[in-house]
Formats: structure tokens, sequence, C-alpha cells
């Protein structure tokens, strides 16, 4: 009798977690969908309304913009930030004198908002103000750096904010990861008189292709959730050069009074995260206990 | 096992393979990129020293001519976040009682959580922890106004609590994936011992697991302060007057839209609403890669 | 220590036991006011709401012109714990109206007499069904032009009164190498400017078909096209570096003799006197060019909320708020006059002077109008869809055509 009662235990330790996590997140989700396909305005109706919204979104200029964007920002976020961070955490694991005061220089981008940062960057990143104004001032008049204002090259200045905040986190997971290579194979490898570059491509790195995945899902979720960045830096500006998914929905959701159209985008982001996510959560889960 | 990788001495092979002025050159690089890192908290932090006059004619990126702390004063005690001109104190106060809680709770909840995904499998469980994983991954911005139904439907619409209940159903899938993936590297063999010396399911957890995992909890920690103390969205969205978090005020504070701005009190403010998140990454900075290392990083 | 937490939580709990039984008048005001300026006359309002035996809870929200604010407050209404009072404006008052969420103020608008307190235009605005469902604060002039005036002494002009004046005066300023247009480019900023090139050039009736009908032939038509025109030439006057700017930036910019103009509701002069300027004297304020006035009239909504004490705050808010001694001090920090007839102007400068004649004589003829950039005269998504087309064209080679063909295109799928 208790015996089996204890056998229920880990499920009814999961279940609060499981059911909130039901509710909150595929609940709502399911709302949100069921609401793109209503005419609600500023507040929620539920007289369902057909594919209308879907059909405003695909004809939206702004929200092509949005998505070219987020394909854009994406793979240059990831890309750079897991690049960089490696970079960082292979220089920093060289036995670096003051390694922890870097560490926490490279870190704590991580610890701040946007809201915080936010003006900072952009009087950094505009030209008559920042790095541009600052290089000239020294002399080197014909110095340009204006692609925060520059409407093809604005969403740019968003990737270096962005992986400015990213990169230090990425670093520490591959520090992290560099720290628990088993050693004993590298000191063979070094043994054999192979070269560092040959033991870092060959040995370490593949080692750690977990440490990528780990890696490039934070950053792949950054990159969706990408909001307050572009709020802070742009605005979504020049025009709408630089609108993600996600500023786009809050855009209609909130200002625009316009919910049904942000419900809808809301639903192509959501697929979009799934055709992401899903593959991979599948081949993780499958591999580690096949 | 844990511990056997948990070095957290660098690799010392390097030393004899990169010679010496090419660690000056690694020396250099790191430099330049701590200068780019530092850039931002360098303009805040010169900008929050100047006098109005002093920005208004200077450039951003210059030293202040004198160091000038009334900003801070302002920016703590006097600074106008609204009709009341008390500067970021006080909601400072909401944000502790919002994010400690709330970090305790989802901490607890994921370790246990985590415990059972990985040493309690039963059919399914892979399919939850997936399924947990997946509300990471969706815009917060999308489940803003079912979230408002349902709060209000529990009674706990613009109170502290609401707010605590909400970040901790959203910190939960990376609560419960640090903890698996950090329970995972424990051998089975340990429970399965432990098991058959008569010990329960709690028991197990609390004398085996719960000793092991400090390193984990310290970065699920860092991790959820940050997440929760930097949160503005659902801080706006579902406080009221008395509850409202720093980050509102903060806002309130920077981006008044047709007013004069003081932008040293803006980055004074913006500076101090950020110093608790600021003090547990540097001080704890180091623990967060030692956790890492042993064994968050397992994907 | 321990009392202190003790303290805290006793805080807390009171906060959320608060208001069961009618302690007088209260009011939760969601608002968006928190610049320092801003904050103190607001603080005027708390003042004497609390003289007259209230309870104040401050609930301010910054960020997006009001975006933040009215996120927090669709969540605030969807919870079911609406605040008692909110800062909305324009026909949004009527869409929350239409939800059947805002209370009823007729019985305060008839002890006051708002029918003959407010100019029939703006009093529409604060109406539902034909009863008062909002209180006016004051009245922003939107299609106003500032200059430096002693960048314009140099460079021999005057302000201008049409358009090609303003082109002239603009190349000649170019030549002296000072910026013609102090501008920042957000799209609210965009907006603004377009619809004063909008109203000087197609005039008021042409603004009111296109602009509050949505009448699709005027908004196809050619002197659409030509709007777009004076817009693609203005995007010459302006420096490279306009994108994002705030636009108190762009008033430094005026104020330091930078740039010459710039085009932007009165809320810019308290820029202006905060730095020590004085209008007329250094700075000059007109309309600007072509007839009308654009206006932009800040608002409190009465949410239907349950408690006496809170319908009782209510009624004391919106007396308040009408009220001659708040809509003095208020519009004097503000830069805007205030909505109600009569208010003695005598400590307002001539600017603000100008602007109530001015609104006098608009009224008289038929080109008051509702500003679209600023959220008065349309619903949000249809102002917005405007918007999206008139930043996009701005910051693009968009040609004219195209933009008009758009912004029709856009409103058609507007909803």
């Amino acid at each position: 009798m208790f015996a089996r009662f204890e056998k229920q235990i880990p499920k009814l330790v999961l279940a609060p977690s499981f059911s909130a996590v039901l509710i909150f997140v595929y609940a709502f989700m399911a709302w949100t969908v069921y609401i793109a396909f209503t005419k609600s305005t500023i507040m929620p109706m539920y007289k369902l309304n057909g594919v209308l919204q879907f059909g405003r979104l695909a004809r939206s200029p702004r929200w092509e913009t949005a998505i070219e964007n987020l394909f854009i920002f994406g793979i240059l976020f990831i890309v750079i930030s897991t690049v960089l961070g490696l970079f960082l955490a292979i220089l920093l694991d060289q036995r670096i004198r003051s390694e922890g005061a870097l560490r926490s220089i490279f870190l704590y981008p991580m610890a701040l908002s946007f809201i915080v940062t936010g003006t900072a960057w952009k009087w950094i990143l505009n030209p008559g103000t920042g790095i541009e104004a600052f290089v000239r001032s020294w002399g080197f008049s014909s110095f340009k750096f204006d692609w925060l204002v520059n409407p093809d090259f604005a969403i740019y200045t968003i990737v270096i904010a962005g992986v400015w905040q990213s990169a230090g986190f990425v670093m520490a997971l591959f520090l992290a990861g560099l720290r628990s290579v088993n050693q004993e194979i590298i000191y063979a490898a070094m043994v054999d008189g192979i070269s560092t570059r040959r033991i870092y491509t060959k040995i370490i790195l593949p080692s750690m292709a977990p440490v990528f995945m780990s890696a490039v899902i934070v950053l792949s979720h950054l990159a969706i959730k990408s909001f307050d960045l572009v709020v802070a830096l742009t605005g979504g500006g020049p025009g709408y050069q630089t609108d993600l998914p996600a500023t786009f929905m809050y855009a209609m959701a909130f200002s625009r009074g316009d919910l049904g159209q942000a419900a809808a985008s809301a639903t192509v982001m959501l697929m979009t995260v799934v055709a992401i996510i899903v593959p991979y959560l599948y081949s993780e889960l499958r591999s580690k206990n096949g | 096992m844990v511990n056997k990788k948990s070095s957290a001495g660098s690799i010392g092979f390097v030393e004899y393979l990169i010679p010496k002025i090419q660690r000056i050159g690694i020396y250099l690089v790191l430099v330049v990129f701590a200068a780019y890192y530092l850039m931002p908290l360098f303009v805040m932090l010169t900008t929050s020293l100047k006098s109005l006059e002093e920005i208004r004619t200077g450039s951003f990126i210059s030293l202040p001519r004198g160091i000038d702390l009334s900003s801070w004063k302002i920016a703590w005690s006097e600074a106008c976040t609204g009709v009341k001109c008390q500067g970021l104190r006080p909601y400072m106060l909401n944000s502790f009682l919002i994010a400690v809680p709330a970090v305790a709770i989802s901490t607890m909840v994921g370790a246990i959580n985590g415990y059972v995904l990985s040493h309690w499998k039963f059919r399914g469980a892979n399919l939850i922890f997936g399924m947990m994983l997946f509300g990471c991954f969706v815009p917060f911005q999308v489940i803003l106004l079912p979230m408002a139904i349902v709060l209000g439907k529990l009674g706990v619409a613009g109170s502290i609590s609401g707010l605590v209940l909400v970040h901790v159903v959203y910190g939960l899938g990376f609560t419960t994936l640090f903890f698996r993936n950090y329970f995972v590297t424990v051998s089975d063999e340990i429970t399965r011992a432990a098991k058959i010396d008569g010990a329960g399911f709690f028991r197990i957890f609390y004398s085996i697991f719960l000793p092991l995992s400090a390193p984990i909890f310290v970065v699920t920690i860092i991790w959820q302060f940050t997440q929760i103390w930097n949160d503005f969205l659902f801080g706006v969205s579902f406080s009221q007057a008395g509850t409202q978090p720093v980050t509102v005020a903060l806002n309130n504070i920077v981006n008044s839209t047709t007013g004069v701005k003081q932008y040293n009190v803006d980055m004074a403010a913006a500076i101090l609403a950020a110093l608790p998140t600021l003090l547990v990454y540097i001080l704890a900075g180091k623990y967060f890669i030692r956790g890492l290392t042993a064994g968050a990083v397992k994907g | 220590m321990r009392q202190k937490i003790l303290g805290i939580v006793t805080a807390v709990t009171t906060f959320i036991s608060a208001g069961t039984a009618f302690a007088g008048p209260e009011a939760e005001v969601l608002h968006w006011w928190t610049s320092g300026g801003e904050a103190r006359s607001a603080a005027a309002l708390v003042a004497e709401f609390e003289a007259n035996g209230g309870t104040w809870q401050d609930m301010p929200v910054a960020g997006g012109g009001g975006d933040a604010a009215m996120q927090a407050l669709r969540a605030r209404v969807l919870s079911g714990n609406a605040p008692t009072a909110a800062q909305i404006k324009g026909p949004s008052i009527q869409e929350w109206y239409s939800q059947g969420v805002l209370a009823d103020l007729d019985d305060v608008a008839k002890a006051e007499g708002w029918d003959t307190l407010l100019p029939a235009s703006i009093a529409n605005h604060m109406k539902c069904g034909g009863k008062y469902c909002a209180a006016p604060v004051n009245v922003h002039r939107v299609d106003w032009i500032w200059a430096n005036a002693d960048v314009l002494a140099r460079a021999g002009i005057d302000m201008p009164t049409t358009w090609a004046e303003f082109n002239s005066a603009a190349k000649t300023l170019l030549g002296m190498g000072i910026i013609p247009l102090a501008h920042g480019g957000q799209a609210w900023q965009d907006a603004t400017v377009f619809e004063t090139v909008a109203l000087g050039i197609g005039g008021p009736e042409f603004f009111h078909k296109a602009f509050v009908e949505l009448d699709m032939s005027v908004l196809g038509s050619d002197t659409m096209e030509a709007v777009f025109d004076q817009m693609r030439i203005m995007r010459g006057f302006v420096d490279p570096n306009f994108s994002g700017r705030d636009w108190n930036l762009a008033t430094a910019m005026v104020i330091n003799g930078e740039a010459a103009f710039q085009i932007m509701g009165d809320w810019a002069k308290g820029e202006f006197t905060a730095a020590g300027k004085s209008p007329g004297k250094d700075f000059l304020c007109a309309s600007t060019p072509g007839a009308g006035y654009l206006y932009n009239v800040d608002s409190f909504a009465m949410f239907a909320v349950k408690g006496a004490d809170k319908i009782a705050g209510q009624k004391l808010l919106a007396k308040l708020v009408v009220g001659e001694s708040f809509q003095t001090v208020f519009n004097l920090n503000k830069g805007s006059i205030p909505a109600r007839i009569g208010t003695p102007l005598d400590k307002f400068d001539y600017c603000a002077r100008q602007s109530a004649y001015d609104m006098e004589v608009a009224s008289g003829n038929d080109s008051l109008l509702p500003s679209y950039a600023h959220g008065m005269a349309l619903r949000g998504a249809q102002a917005g869809a405007i918007t999206d087309v008139v930043t996009n064209h701005f910051n693009s080679d968009m040609k004219s055509s195209d933009a008009v063909k758009a912004l029709v295109a856009a409103i058609k799928d507007s909803l």
C-alpha cells in the first residue's frame, strides 16, 4: 500500500509544476492562437472571424521587414556571439593573470537590462555624439560609423549591442566546457607532439559539442525574445527598418489596439519557435535516453 | 561523476606551447575586448557625475570635469517617478519583495523537478520535460493578456504575490533544466544503493542530492535573480500603485516623453537600479563559472 | 531587523486589504507624467485632491508616449482590477467605452457646467454616448514651428508663412552651414511633421477628409502626393544623424543655434525655458505654414469601479481636473493652454496666448482639427497604419506616388 503510494511520489511532486506549465504556457498559447482568428481590437473578442488577420499580416510590408530582420539578426547574433564567446573563453583559459576581473567584465552585461544600457548605447552608436564624433575629434575627419542612422545598416547595430550583452554568457559556458575536458587525453596528445591548433580543433572543440548546443539554444531563445534591445536602441527605426516580430507584435497589441493582428503575428512567431525548438528537444531527449 | 570534472584551474598545458610574444598578443586582444565591454558602463558612470550643463555642451564620451555626486542623491531619493518624488528607494524594496521569494521558490521547485526528471523517471517524463523546456522559448509578450485574466481570477492582480507567481511559473523551465542536467551526471548507482538501504524519495533528495548541488544552486539563483530583477514587461503589466518594481520606476525616470531630460540623473538611476545584479555577478561570478563547469553545461 | 520585517509585512498586508470601508474619496491614477516639470504640475492636483480629503495612489507608467501605460491599463482592465482613473485621449476614450468599462461623469459635468466651460469640439471628445466620461486637462497645439531668433536674424529670414517660403529659407540656411530643420527620426515625430505639412498644403478641409473621415479619394489624391513631395524635400533639410533622436535633443539643436527650426508641439517650449531662453527674444514660435489648428488634448477617463470611496474619488478628481486652479498651474508648466474657457491667461507667455487666440479663431471657421499623429483623430490601428507609411517614406527613397498607393492600401487593410 505504502509502496504503491511511494511509487506515485515523483509524479505528485511534478504535478503542480506541470499543471502550471499546461495552463500558463499551453493554454495561453491556445488563447492567443484563438484570438488570431477574431477581429479583436483594444480588448479581446471571442467571435471567430476566419483567417482575415493572417491575410492582413501577409500584406503588411512592416511585418515582412520584421521577419527579414529576425533572420538577419538571429543568424548574425547567434553566430557572432558563439564565435566571440568561444574566442574569449579560449583566451581566458590560457592561465591569464587577473582572469577574475576580465571574466567579470565580460559577464556584467548579462546583469543589466537594456532599460539601463539603452541610452548609453544610443549615444555611443550615434554618429553625432559617439564613436564617430570621438574618432573625428582626434583628427580623423573622414572616419565614418553611421550604422545606427542608416536604414540599411541599423539592424547591425542591434547585433553589436546584442552580442555585447550575450557573448559573455556564452564565454562562461565555453570556459566551463574547456575546464571539464578530460586532461589526460590532452596530455597524451601533447606527448605525441601534436600542435596546439590541432589539439583544439581535433580534440577539445569536438568534445564540447553539447556546449555548442546549449549556447545556440540559449542564444536563439534570446534572439526570438529580443525586444528591449530594439526598443532602447532604435525604437524600431529608422522608419520601421529595425522592427522585429516581438516589437511588431507589441506595437500592434498595445500602441495600436489591434489585438487580432498582434495575435496573428504571435501565432506565426510561435510556429517559428516550434519549428526550431521541437526538433532539437526531440533529438536531445531521445539520444540521451533512447 | 560531478567532482572529477570540476577542476577549477585552467588547462595547464598551454603555457608550454604558447610563446611569450603570443601571450602578450593574447593580453592585448583581451584588453581591447574589455574596453568594448566597459564602454557603456563608462559612459553611464561619467555622465552620472557630470552636471547637466556639461552634458549639454560636451561630448558624451569624455571624462567629467569634476565629480558631482548630486545626481546620485537625486536618483536615490528625490527624482520624480510620477507625482511622487522619492527617487528609486521605495521601488527597490518592491523589487526585493518580488525577487527574493520568486527566486527561492522557483529554485527549490526546479531542484526537486530536476531530481524527479533525472532519477525518478516514469513513462512520459521526457515529454513533460520537453514541454516544460519549450515554455522557456515563448515570447512573453504573447502571454501578457491571458495572464492578466488569470491573475484577476485568482484575485492576485496587481499584488506582489501575483508578480511572484508569474515569475515562478516562467522561471520553472530554466530552473528545472539546470537541475535536471546537473543531476543527470550523478550516477544512478548511488540512488539505487540508497533505495536498497531503504531510503525514500525525499530522504535521497535531502541527504544525497542537496549536499551535492551547491554549484548548481549558485548558477540557478544568479540566473533567476538577474531575470526577475531586470524584468520590466511583467512588472509594468501586473503591478499597481505601491507594488511597482524598480525597473518600472527607472523607466518612469528615463523614458518620460514630453519633459526636460536630466541625463545625469537618468544614468545614476540606471546604475543604482542595476547595482544588485551587478554585485551578484561580480561577487559570485567565480562560482557561476564553477557551477557551470560542474555540470549545467552538459546539454 | 525583525521589527523592520514585521513593518514590511504589515505594510504589504494593509496595502492588499486597503479600501474596504469608506474612508473618503480615493483614486488610483494611471498616467505617464513622470518628468520633473510634469510631475510638479501634477503634484498640484494631488495637493488639491488631498486638501479635499482624498487619498491619491499614484500609478505612473512612462514610455513610448503612453504605450507602456496602455499596456498596463489593458492588463489591469482584463484582470478586473481597473485603476480609478487613467490618462487616455482621443477616440480611444470611446473605444474603451464600447468595451463597457468606463464610468459616467455626467452628474459632475452638469453640476460644474462643463457644457459651457469647454469648447464644443473638445467636449465631444469627452463624451461617450452623449454623456461625459472623461475630463480634459489641457490643449496642446501640435502645429508649431520653433526657431532660434538669433540664427534667423543672421540669415535674414522671417518665420515662414508658406511651405515655399520655408523651403527657400531652408536653402539659405543650408548655404550658411546651418541645419534648417532639427528633427528626431522617430515614427511619431515623422508623423507630427507630416500632419502639419498636410494641413498646410491641403488645408483644413483636406485634413479633415483625409485623417478624420478617411476618405479614400482624398487619401489617394494628387494633393496627398504633393504632401509627400514636400516631405521628401524636407528630408533634405535635416542632418544625417536625425534617426532615433529624441525630440528634446532636436530642440537643443535649435537652442544652441546648430539648427534653425523645429516642428513640434508646444511641450517643446519647456525645453527652451529650461535652458533659460525666453519666447519672442531668444526663440520664436509660430504656427506652421498654412491655416488651421491641430490640437492634442490630454484627458482622464474614469473606469467603472466598485466602492463608494473610489466613486467619490472619481467625481472629485473630475471636478478638480477641470477646475480653474489646476488648469492654470498645470498648463503653465506643460506649455499647453487650459481646456477650460475663460481661464485667465495673464500668467501665460505670448506663445500660449497666441495659441488660445488661434484656437478661438479656428473653432469659429471649422479649422480646429484633431491631431492624427497624437491619437486624437483616429483609432490606434488606423493612425498607426498611416504612420507606418509616412515613416517608411521619409526614411527611404520611396516615390511619393508609391507612398500614396501604400497609404490607401494600408488604410483599407486597417479595419
